[in-house]
């Protein structure tokens, strides 16, 4: 209880701080427009109505990723930027109970792009949002949300584990994009990829709001993607702990 | 007897790589053996100068740093093994502007630290107001830091350090860049918390603050601690000295080595305040030496001369005169 407290505290505290960013107002108003309009534009071309509302939930899901990937996978460079890092190390907390609430905020300002847009769809191109599970949707999108945060935990602790973390990043976003299935179907890849999509958390929390968009069973997508992400929030954990060993011992908590 | 900390043998080397083309690696031995022992409720001072591994040291002590040899308890916890024991006992308050949510309030940074601290959430309001208060940062604690003075976000350090009551409180110059009233509340709320049995592990570069603070005073410089006792047993190390102090306009470089060569004198420094310099001169108390400093000042504009006992300021430049000799 105290600790899920401290989780939700923490998540509205650092949601409270991003929203206040000159720069995170741009893109919390810009992005979601843009990916609107792509997601349009994109498939119009193919345009049955039902696709055009599964390519506004795929786009939305780009934004989701692009959250984590950014604003997770950079949490801790970001607080050390801040000179936050040290304070926060010092709660008597495991490493990884101090950054889940920025991961999570982290995914909820994904939903929140994956929402605006949706909306924008609606109000820009009047794209129909009758959805197929009404009621496995939110589910779907909450439970999408969480697993974002706990893979934030593991993208977190392996940019700081590995150099270069920074173009490895940026290397890294319109391939899981791809590979999760967010822009094209993950039939249309090569056969290599598959093993590698289906590991990846996004996949199954893609295809979960996929179905429950478009129809198919949600619940096992969503079920699998929940799994996933408890395991990678598990090997976070046990990273953040070697993560945080590492930088007592090599001094680089503080901005030197 | 129990101790608040207990340091033996600590050291920390920093290794740095530098160069790119040719990476060289560079070692700086920051910390080279500290042991000391803090009893619970006492006021600890650590007094040196820029770069003499004080920070090196809290760091250390409150877990933000592994040491490359020697070990440290707090409270009988090991630093490096227990650190969750530790940081449930322990705040830490350093100097300077950083380490605060900027684009938040005062009251949202107290409140998330207060909650990530694990302050029980019946009693966070409660100590949230009292902390404010403490600090006088009552009725502005709903503006953002970042519009903030120095002063002031100093002060919400030190209100965030003490947040949790913890049992041993580092504070890495807390009174940088504060003004001298606030100064003066500051000292009193430091006192206050060792007389309610806080541990209190200081830094400053105010000898008037130490001296006034402290029970004890461990001296350190070259990684080194070169002295360690009570005020008054640190000022006795200047006894048998008399301190002449010359206000002076313009004194050439070459002429501190020159003074320090004079027969009698021990110690020879030169301090600008404002506009003007102040020489510093200590020697044997028998040795009656204004003659021959005023005869070798010759041609430099003197303003006031006085002659006084020594100060623990002058106990502590000799301590690192010392230091350096050897050193060198
Ligand atoms: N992260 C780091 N990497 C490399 N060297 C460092 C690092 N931090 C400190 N040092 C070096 O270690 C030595 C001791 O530094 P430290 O910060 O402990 O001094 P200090 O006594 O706190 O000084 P000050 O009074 O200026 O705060 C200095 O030579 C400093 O340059
Ligand atoms: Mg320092």
């Amino acid at each position: 209880m105290k600790t899920l407290r401290m989780l939700l505290m923490g998540m509205l505290f650092h949601l409270k701080h991003s929203s206040r960013s000159p720069f995170e107002i741009g893109s919390f108003v810009v992005v979601p427009i843009v990916q609107a309009t792509l997601a349009v534009y994109l498939f119009r071309a193919a345009a049955e109505p039902q696709k055009l509302l599964q390519a506004a939930v795929g786009a939305g899901m780009m934004g989701v990723w692009s959250s984590v990937l950014f604003g997770a996978g950079g949490a801790i460079q970001m607080q050390r930027w801040q000179g936050t890092l040290e304070m926060l190390m010092l709660a008597p907390r495991r490493p990884v109970m101090v950054f889940l609430p920025i991961t999570l905020a982290n995914g909820a300002m994904g939903s929140y792009a994956l929402l605006a847009t949706l909306a924008w769809g609606r109000v820009l191109y009047g794209i129909e949002l009758d959805f197929a599970h009404p009621f496995a949707f939110p589910v779907a999108a909450l439970v999408t949300v969480l697993s974002l945060g706990a893979f934030g935990i593991l993208l977190a602790s392996l940019f700081i584990l590995v150099r270069h973390a920074n173009a490895f990043m940026n290397a890294l976003e319109y391939p899981i994009w791809l590979l999760s299935g967010m822009l094209l179907p993950i039939a249309s890849l090569p056969a290599w990829t598959g093993p590698i999509a289906a590991a990846l958390p996004t996949t199954w929390g893609a295809r979960a709001l996929r179905e429950a968009t478009a129809g198919g069973a949600v619940w096992p997508s969503l079920g699998l993607c929940a799994v996933i992400s408890a395991v990678c929030l598990g090997l976070g954990a046990l990273a953040l702990v070697h993560v945080e060993r590492k930088a007592r011992a090599a001094a680089t908590l503080a901005l030197a | 007897m129990d101790y608040a900390i207990e340091a033996e043998g600590l050291r920390r080397t920093y290794r740095s790589r530098t160069g790119w083309l040719r990476p060289r690696t560079t070692e700086v031995h920051a910390v080279r053996g500290v042991d000391l022992t803090v009893g619970r409720g006492e006021l600890f001072g650590l007094l040196g100068p820029n770069g003499a591994g004080k920070t090196t040291t809290i760091k250390m002590l409150n877990t933000l740093l592994i040491p490359s040899a020697g070990t440290a308890r707090i409270c009988g916890f090991d630093v490096v093994k227990q650190t969750r024991e530790v940081r449930r006992r322990i705040g830490y308050v350093f100097g300077g502007d950083r380490g605060l949510y900027e684009r938040l309030t005062a009251l949202d940074n107290l409140r998330y630290f207060a909650e990530l601290y694990g302050v029980p959430a019946r009693d966070q309001k409660r100590r949230i107001a009292e902390l404010l208060e403490l600090v006088k940062l009552t009725g502005r604690e709903n503006e953002r830091v970042e519009g903030y003075s120095r002063g002031m976000r100093q002060r919400l350090h030190i209100a965030r350090g003490l947040l949790h009551e913890p049992e041993v409180i580092f504070l890495d110059e807390p009174s940088i860049g504060v003004d001298p009233v606030a100064a003066r509340d500051l000292r009193a709320t430091v006192a206050n918390l060792a007389a309610t049995g806080t541990t209190v592990l200081l830094t400053t570069h105010y000898m008037a603050e130490a001296d006034e603070l402290c029970d004890r005073i461990a001296v350190i410089s070259e990684g080194e601690i070169q002295a360690l006792g009570t005020p008054a047993e640190l000022r006795h190390r200047a006894d048998g000295r008399r301190v002449l102090e010359i206000e002076a306009y313009g004194v050439p470089t070459d002429a501190l080595e020159d003074l320090q060569k004079l027969p009698g004198v021990r110690e020879a420094a030169v301090e600008e305040r404002g506009q003007v310099q102040v020489v510093t001169v200590q020697s044997d108390a028998d040795a009656d030496v204004q003659a021959d400093v005023l005869r070798r000042l010759n041609g430099v504009r003197i303003g006031r001369v006085t002659s006084r006992e020594p100060t623990l300021e002058d106990a502590y430049v000799a301590i690192i005169a010392a230091a350096s000799r050897v050193a060198a």
